[in-house]
């Protein structure tokens, strides 16, 4: 069961990220990139990881992507046109893609060659008051240096995309 | 260690590389400055998959931490990069990455 | 296999009822609302217009599916999937009672109790979002469009004070399990004053009540915060392009929607099943008030204004009568109790959201915005540091 549902959400992965690369119209990218999200989080569940899961759904899918599609909705951008570049990129990267890929696989057999498992609900310890706790002691000043980060997020976001640019 | 029940702990990461490596083939080939950034996304969501099986990995929460906090920064990222996606497109009616290069010209 | 066997009742039970209810919702809602205008509403298919919902899917599922020419036909199709399938999965997460044994079999009243419910809920409200932005942005008409747009930014904005509102209770149970959260507020404060959340120490959460209602009406896309389809300035909004079927989905997870906020405000602020009043006097509440139905039926039925008075309302009070008396058995008893006060408390609410409806008009767009950023999310957020301050300084 595990790993029938791990090549199926693996599957929708890649595929929603092929799609990610291959779409030209931003929207219909931007939608497989949701995709990509929701079975990641769903990955997660199987890890044990119950707080990043419904995280990944409210940051990333609920709030990032929407704003993202709010963007692209608002500039009403069509598709794009493809450069010279994008052209050797196109005969050029696949192979090397493909290489680094191998090259990657190959490391992570290579370090990890005890060939652990997987198994649903071996691990339960994701939940949100562990990570709670853990985020309020040991990760207290990441925390609130985080913090001050996204003010300045908003920050810059406001006098960026203020009306009147001086 | 039950064999059918399970799935070895290194397609978990293999997945993760394999997203990692289509976010860098999207960030290339891509021409659209919204796609190049959904691509980058693309990446931090493949590191944060290995985040998560890492932690299950050592029975410890503090991968599921780092992957709270790359959520929080793609987070602010996101809003500042789209403000000055939106910046760009109100200045040059364009979002072609290789149409910004007054600098170069 | 007995787990499969029984969640699968148990799902197609919950399917059927939800479903039900969603269309008998909306004809509630018509004849509320016809009646604060002073109107019958409607009334000729069935008595009283009962049998208007089903005549009302017949029309809508026989109707030509129509495609417009200039759509994204992809997204244009998929978008009201998206919606009503987002609308229906957050009931999976909801309890309707306790655990209760039918047949020799103990199961709870509910599909699957999740360890991060409410952060499910949460979850699936912030990506229903999508359903409205693909049907504005497919349908390729600048009214679809703006109606998108405006929704997306809507209920981007009123997710926050959405969920400050619902972390503010949070603090005071101390679960994110639906279910620990309905049995966090069984019991009585002095043997009278029920211990929901809105009554609970040391910080009664009616603001947050207030406020999550609020935000509420808007993420829900409700009068009087339907800028989305606001047909005196987008024709319909998001749904202009949509007829029979998929018009019928975005309709569907609207009403969905509102009576899952509903359920959600009655676990998490108002006690779920538990009953209002202590002691044995709650249990004889639904069959008093079923007689007094009855006996109201029994006395127009004896003065009929109409031709078929004489036989439609003696009819209703029978059926009153009979229901009375079922609430009385005590093999049915401890099921049915906690479903009435369930449903009674999000009847009513439901009843507010309708209410509102007949009564506000429809705020601008700007007012939208700066209601939600310069009012309700401080509130919001002065509301969840002052519980927070009080459940430090006294805990229990």
């Amino acid at each position: 069961m595990d790993a029938f549902l791990f090549l199926v959400l693996a599957a929708i992965a890649v595929v929603s990220a092929l799609n990610l690369v291959v779409q030209t119209h931003p929207i219909s990218s931007a939608l497989s990139l949701v995709g990509v999200m929701g079975s990641l989080a769903v990955l997660y569940l199987l890890l044990g990881a119950e707080f990043i899961a419904a995280a990944q759904m409210i940051v990333y899918a609920g709030a990032i992507m929407v704003l993202f599609i709010f963007v692209i909705m608002l500039l009403n951008a069509g598709g794009e046109r493809l450069t010279r570049r994008s052209a050797y990129v196109k005969i050029f990267g696949v192979p090397l893609m493909a290489l680094f890929l191998g090259l990657v696989s190959f490391v992570i057999q290579a370090a990890l060659p005890r060939g652990e498992m997987v198994v649903f609900g071996a691990f339960t310890h994701g939940g949100p008051a562990d990570i709670g706790r853990s985020l309020f002691t040991q990760y207290l000043l990441p925390f609130e240096v985080v913090s001050v980060l996204i003010l300045i997020a908003i920050l810059g976001a406001i006098v960026l995309a203020r009306k009147e640019i001086d | 260690m039950p064999a059918s029940n399970g799935v070895p702990l290194n397609w978990y990461l293999i997945l993760s590389a394999i997203l990692f490596c289509l976010g860098i083939a999207g960030f290339l080939y891509r021409r659209n400055v919204i796609t190049v950034f959904m691509s980058i996304e693309l990446m931090l969501n493949a590191v944060n998959l290995s985040f998560v099986t890492f932690s299950y990995q050592f029975k410890q929460v503090d991968g599921h931490i780092f992957t709270f906090f790359v959520m929080v920064v793609a987070a602010a990222e996101a809003a500042v990069g789209l403000a000055i996606i939106l910046t760009v497109f109100k200045n040059r009616q364009t979002l072609q990455v290789d149409d910004v290069n007054s600098l170069k010209n | 296999m007995n787990f499969l066997l029984l969640t699968l009742i148990k799902v197609a039970l919950v399917a059927a009822v939800f479903l039900t209810a969603l269309a008998y919702l909306q004809w509630i809602e018509r004849k509320v609302l016809a009646h604060i205008q002073l109107r019958p509403g409607p009334y000729r298919v069935g008595p009283h217009g009962l049998l208007q919902p089903l005549a009302d899917v017949i029309k809508l599922v026989t109707k030509e599916g129509f495609i417009p020419s200039h759509v994204n036909k992809f997204f244009y199709v998929l978008a009201p999937f998206v919606a009503v399938a987002l609308a229906l999965t957050t009931i999976s997460v909801l309890p309707f009672g306790p655990e209760i044994q039918v047949f020799g079999i103990h199961t709870w009243m509910q599909l699957t109790d999740l360890k991060i419910g409410v952060l499910f809920v949460l979850a699936v409200s912030a990506v229903s979002v999508y359903g409205v932005a693909l049907a504005g942005w497919a349908s390729n008409n600048k009214y679809s469009l703006l109606g998108g747009l405006r929704s997306s930014a809507q209920m981007v904005s009123y997710e926050l004070p959405y969920a400050v509102a619902i972390a503010a209770p949070l603090l005071l149970l101390n679960t994110l399990s639906f279910r620990e959260i309905v049995n966090a507020q069984a019991g009585f404060y002095f043997g009278f004053i029920p211990r929901w959340s809105v009554f609970q120490l040391p910080f009664p959460q009616i603001f947050s009540f207030v406020l999550f209602l609020i935000a509420g009406f808007a993420e829900t896309n409700r009068i009087p915060f339907d800028l989305p389809e606001a047909e005196n300035e987008l024709v319909a909004g998001y749904h202009t392009e949509y007829s029979s079927m998929k018009f019928a989905a975005f309709f569907m997870a609207e009403y969905a929607n509102m009576i899952t906020v509903a359920l959600v405000a009655t676990l998490l602020f108002l006690g779920g099943w538990h009953p209002p009043l202590p002691g044995a006097i709650s249990n004889y509440i639904p069959t008093a008030v079923l007689v007094l139905v009855a006996a109201i039926c029994f006395y127009h039925g004896a003065q009929p204004y109409r031709k078929w008075d004489r036989f439609t309302f003696p009819i209703a009070g029978v059926i009153s009568l009979l229901l009375a008396g079922l609430f009385l058995v005590p093999l049915v008893q401890p099921i049915l109790m906690p479903l009435f006060w369930f449903v009674a408390k999000a009847g009513l609410l439901l009843f507010i959201f309708i209410w509102v409806r007949g009564t506000l008009p429809r705020f601008r767009y700007d007012q939208l915005m700066h209601f939600a950023w310069t009012f309700l999310f401080p509130v919001a957020i002065l509301n969840l540091l002052v519980t927070g301050l009080l459940v430090a300084l006294f805990p229990k």
